[in-house]
């Protein structure tokens, strides 16, 4: 059936951590069919890491990624504390948090920011020349100086909690290997109370942005879709631990509260000829229908609450606003991220008050196991690591599947939606490919995370009819 | 008493006691000389040629270079500064080293030279060997992917364990770090973790297991000051001090 498609190709996708290709399959009356995001990149941490002694596996695992490592670095950890059967004391589950809500922060702030806000503040079609980081710096200045000391605190965090900014050490199989220090806390109090107003701020940014278009921001890109996210035992968001929790399109719950090491009961992946990336898919409902959403937008309307007083109340804001509108909107992710940013800098303010961490139990023992599974909402969505580790302590079967590869068939349906709207059939317009940017960027994925992306290439772009004649060509560098 | 022989090593005095090689009188005085398989506790070894000076216009290992009074020493010259840059670029080259997933990062001498050499690039194409560890042992882990070759394990295991645990197999480019059992496996040996094998490797080949990671970043040995300037407080204690236990020289 789609040999009679035609092929339109964008050629990488700028402004996404790592490299993406899209292809879009048209019939013959010129109306998208399908979109594919395609992962050509080959990954290999799930073989490189077999061999290898279980305890190095939070720090090898973490350099899929420069952005969010501190993600796998903790995932992988929390999958190793089920390994050496340790129940982790209460300042090493502490520090770990607060290295998490760093992560939370300083990630969401680079992407609303940096990656984001140019597209937001100056519109998807505005000149490239100024739709960038230095262009909002220019325009905007006391925007831009927010979010990079946002970031930058949120890198503090990581510091002093791992170690380095990036690819940190602290976290051990069993606990952590340091404390956070009474200079260490106090340089961060410091600056947390103009950190947690900034986020606020940025929430109340980002849904200014939203309301501005609002027929735009709801329309753009969004689709209902099922959903996947940890939740605490009484049901308050947790981006560190908690039990998995999936609904379908229409509210249906499809479990709940699900102990994470059976995440492979529930949802299975495929393969496809065309993406290195797998479609996981609920089990329950199949690989065709069964895909799902995660991430902000999911993690924020699909809690029962946030457990901190700020970052709560702008939730039922959202959930409220205009009835319910945002919540499904593609757009809306970057409302949704700033929620969640609000909420790492609370759960800092409030983490730095507590004495337990600067405990000295640091690491737990117990009896061991051979398979470990470890489950986090990193700052794009659920991360899930599961190993098996034989009588020698080496690492025999890994199984990664991270934010990106959950969202892969919610990307490409977004692609559709946007291509659909914007494509004229004939031509690929300047402004067809922004607006397919700006819809996968809405879900932050980072596609190097998701199969270890090499290098980068300029923007290129074919367009290809049914018979395999290029009717038009765009280079973009 | 008399006055000690001097030697000269890029123009300073430096006295030394019968039976000193160049490196050992050059650490004693507080002079640092580049090195990998020298360790003060054990005799010369003169493999890795890191320690390589000019002795009067001529190349020459100092580690096993005996000190004789009036020698002219070159050693802190970019000429041979360039050359162990070069040598620590072909050992990396040879083995599997990723320093950002290694245990024994922070703590590495291999590391620690290429840091205070100034080693910037690869320099060579990788070998990427296949080497897969022993795991076999109960509490240690042997990652031969790490090994340079410095036998010091060896001379350890041999000189003050007397249980010859390792060895070195093979010539050349084929040369590598056995065990010496039936099975070629460390836990078909009697080596325990209160060996003397165990602590000095200099990379990370011979580890304690289920310990990596334990120290913090910023704790581990290399993370605040260079090799150049811990060497020397690992060196003997300078002649007129009392009892060299490295020379056995007493003034």
């Amino acid at each position: 059936m789609t040999e009679t498609l035609r092929r339109v190709a964008i050629d990488p996708i700028s402004r996404v951590e790592g490299h993406g290709k899209v292809t879009l399959l048209l019939d013959e009356a010129g109306i998208v069919q399908q979109a594919r995001l395609h992962i050509v990149e080959f990954r290999g941490f799930e073989k490189f890491i077999q061999g290898r002694p279980y305890w190095e596996a939070p720090v090898m695992v973490q350099r899929l990624c420069g952005i969010c490592p501190v993600s796998h670095h903790l995932a992988a950890a929390k999958a190793m504390d089920q390994i050496v059967g340790a129940k982790l004391t209460p300042t090493a589950e502490k520090l770990r948090r607060l290295m998490h809500y760093g992560q939370i922060l300083q990630s969401h702030a680079l992407h609303f920011f940096h990656l984001s806000a140019p597209d937001l503040l100056f519109g998807f079609g505005s000149d490239v020349a100024r739709r960038n980081i230095v262009g909002v710096a220019a325009a905007y200045p006391e925007v831009a100086r927010q979010g990079v000391l946002l970031r930058k605190f949120g890198q503090e965090v990581i510091r002093v909690t791992a170690g380095k900014r990036v690819h940190g050490t602290s976290a051990v199989p069993g606990g952590v290997n340091k404390n956070l220090s009474l200079a260490e806390r106090d340089v961060l109090l410091k600056d947390i109370y103009q950190i947690v107003a900034w986020s606020r701020d940025a929430v109340h940014l980002a849904r200014r942005l939203f309301e501005q278009d609002l027929e735009m921001h709801t329309a753009f890109g969004s689709f209902d879709a099922h959903t996947l996210n940890l939740v605490r035992a009484d049901g308050a968001m947790d981006l560190y631990h908690g039990g998995l929790r999936a609904r379908t399109m229409d509210g249906k719950t499809l479990f709940d509260h699900l102990d994470y090491d059976r995440y492979w009961e529930e949802i299975f992946e495929e393969v496809k000829s065309w993406s290195y990336m797998k479609f996981p898919y609920f089990r329950e409902l199949g690989p065709e229908t069964g895909w799902y959403r995660v991430g902000p937008l999911t993690r924020v309307t699909q809690c029962d609450f946030i457990p901190t007083p700020l970052a709560d109340m702008e939730r039922r804001e959202f959930l409220a606003f205009d009835g319910g509108r945002a919540a499904n909107a593609t757009l809306a992710f970057h409302w949704a991220r700033m929620i969640e940013m609000l909420h790492a800098a609370e759960a800092i303010k409030d983490l730095l008050h507590d004495d337990d961490l600067q405990g000295t139990e640091l690491m737990a023992k117990g009896e061991r196991q051979e398979r470990g599974v470890g489950v986090i909402e990193a700052p794009r969505g659920t991360l899930i690591h599961h190993y098996k580790v034989d009588e020698n302590d080496l690492i025999t079967r890994c199984n990664l599947i991270v934010s990106t590869t959950h969202n892969n068939q919610s990307m490409n349906e977004a692609i559709r939606q946007v291509a659909r709207q914007h494509l004229d059939g004939q031509e690929l317009t300047e402004g067809l490919l922004n607006h397919i940017e700006v819809a996968v960027r809405a879900f932050d994925p980072c596609l190097s995370c998701a199969t270890h992306a090499l290098g980068q290439m300029p923007l290129q772009v074919e367009l290809v009819d049914a018979a395999g004649t290029v009717l038009d060509e765009r280079l973009r560098s | 008493m008399t006055e000690p022989a001097t030697f000269l090593l890029d123009g300073v005095e430096i006295p030394f006691a019968p039976g000193q090689t160049v490196i050992q009188a050059a650490l004693s005085a507080g002079r640092y000389i580049p090195h990998l398989c020298y360790h003060p506790e054990f005799r010369p070894h003169g493999s890795c040629k890191l320690c390589t000076v000019k002795v009067n216009g001529r190349t020459a290992a100092s580690c096993t270079l005996p000190a004789q009074a009036g020698l002219e020493v070159e050693s802190e010259t970019e000429e041979l500064n360039s050359l162990r840059r070069t040598l620590v670029q072909m050992l990396f080259a040879e083995g599997n080293h990723f320093c950002p997933s290694c245990e024994k990062s922070g703590n590495c001498v291999l590391q620690a030279l290429g840091y205070d050499l100034k080693v910037m690039s690869a320099g060579f194409r990788h070998f990427f060997p296949d080497r897969p560890v022993d795991a076999s042992h109960p509490d240690i882990l042997l990652d031969f992917n790490r090994c340079v070759l410095c036998e010091l394990c060896v001379r350890a295991s041999s000189e003050v364990d007397g249980k010859r645990v390792f060895a070195l197999s093979g010539r050349g480019a084929d040369k590598h770090l056995i065990v010496n059992s039936a099975s070629g496996l460390l836990a078909d040996t009697d080596m325990a973790l209160t060996d003397k094998a165990m602590e000095v490797c200099p990379v990370g080949v011979i580890l304690k297991k289920r310990a990596g990671f334990a120290q913090p970043i910023g704790a581990r040995r290399y993370d605040t000051r260079p090799i150049s300037a811990q060497a020397l407080e690992d060196a003997p204690r300078p002649l007129g001090q009392g009892h060299c236990e490295a020379c056995e020289a007493s003034e």
